[in-house]
């Protein structure tokens, strides 16, 4: 029943598979919206942009939670055959991506409370400030959320890259392990 | 407009000068809070001047009249700010002010009252009912006072956000306007 027993054909869980292609979507899209939006003149697209920017970054960040959760209570399938420093880099990489997914929200959160814009989740919902309203702190804050978010683009490049790598190059089946379904 | 609403405060003044009320505006403030895709945005009016005649024994004889510069109008953020005075918004080159005189005021009791007025912003004008409450503290130089109250109108019927901003889903119709002032020299509750 559990895959992690048999590593040859081991597969993520379908949960892990469908948050990881979730979440890609999610953080590409807030990606470009996000870079997008950014340089817009004053108008309704530009605050509807906005909106919807922050509202998906909070829902990364529970998604995120979530995919922490199971990913901590579901152990993934062993390592492919390849050198040391390719799996150290990977493990990595793959840390330093899950930090992001929840550094890169929670900044964008704390500049939009600081800037005093408090979030309303999906216009319903009103979520807490957890940082002052304070202009100052706002403008120290704003290119940070651009940093992390440029940082996990950078990781994501690097993520997508070596499983094509892995994929074109080695042909270890390793992206087998996270594809949407089994052939 | 804004002269007559300021002939209006003079000759109030002039008539009851005894009971004229000077507002500390360091420590007085009228802001408002606008919803924008269901976010509360707070503002407020940097300048603006009150003239009040107000005996809180005869409030039927009182009197209130505001004047408040459009183009003062602040969210605090810049991007924003810039915005305000532009056409579609508060249009202040047009109309530079905005203004509110009472036509009547009622006590309600316990330190609480019923303006009734003419509000007018961007050329049009609109009857509101403001319910203010007073509270007080003695001192040795008299009463230090406060009159506070918040009420809501629809900034369409100024038409505050106009074309592509008239939309009620991206920034809400209702708006609610906030006050409190710091007053002395009013009688005793």
């Amino acid at each position: 029943m559990d895959a992690t027993t048999q590593p040859t054909a081991a597969r993520y869980t379908g949960p892990a598979i469908a948050l990881h292609w979730l979440l890609a979507l999610m953080i590409l899209a807030s990606l470009g919206v996000g870079l997008y939006m950014a340089d817009l003149p004053f108008s309704p697209t530009r605050l509807k942009l906005y909106n919807w920017h922050k509202w998906a970054g909070v829902t990364i960040l529970l998604l995120s939670a979530v995919r922490l959760l199971w990913r901590l209570t579901h152990r993934p399938p062993a390592d492919v055959a390849m050198p040391a420093w390719q799996a150290r880099a990977a493990h990595v990489t793959h840390q330093a991506m899950y930090a992001l997914f929840f550094i890169v929200p929670l900044v964008g959160w704390a500049y939009s409370s600081a800037a005093g814009f408090p979030i309303v989740w999906f216009g319903v919902l009103p979520l807490p400030d957890f940082v002052p309203v304070d202009k100052a702190l706002a403008e120290a804050i704003k290119p940070w959320h651009e940093r992390t978010a440029l940082l996990l683009a950078g990781l994501v490049l690097l993520h997508v890259a070596g499983a094509l790598k892995h994929h074109f190059i080695d042909r270890d089946g390793l992206i087998d392990r996270m594809r949407w379904a089994r052939r | 407009m804004f002269r007559s609403v300021s002939m209006f405060a003079l000759a109030t003044a002039l008539a009851a000068p005894a009971l004229a009320q000077q507002v500390v505006p360091a420590r007085s403030e009228i802001g408002f809070v606008s919803k924008q895709m269901g976010v509360p945005v707070e503002g407020k009016f940097k300048q603006w001047t009150a003239q009040i005649s107000f005996d809180p024994k005869k409030p039927e004889a009182g009197s209130v009249a505001f004047s408040i510069q459009t183009g003062s109008a602040s969210f605090g953020a810049a991007e924003t700010d810039a915005e305000v005075p532009k056409a579609a918004w508060f249009n202040v080159a047009k109309f530079p002010t905005a203004s509110f005189a009472s036509s009547s005021i009622l006590a309600l009791g316990g330190g609480k009252f019923e303006v009734r007025g003419k509000l007018a912003i961007k050329g049009a004008s609109q009857d509101v009912v403001v319910p203010v409450v007073i509270t007080q503290t003695m001192t040795q130089a008299g009463a230090a006072s406060t009159a506070a109250g918040s009420f809501t109108i629809k900034r369409l019927d100024f038409k505050i956000g106009e074309g592509e901003w008239a939309d009620t889903s991206m920034v809400a119709n209702d708006v609610t306007v906030k006050f409190k002032l710091a007053l002395t020299g009013m009688a005793p509750l």
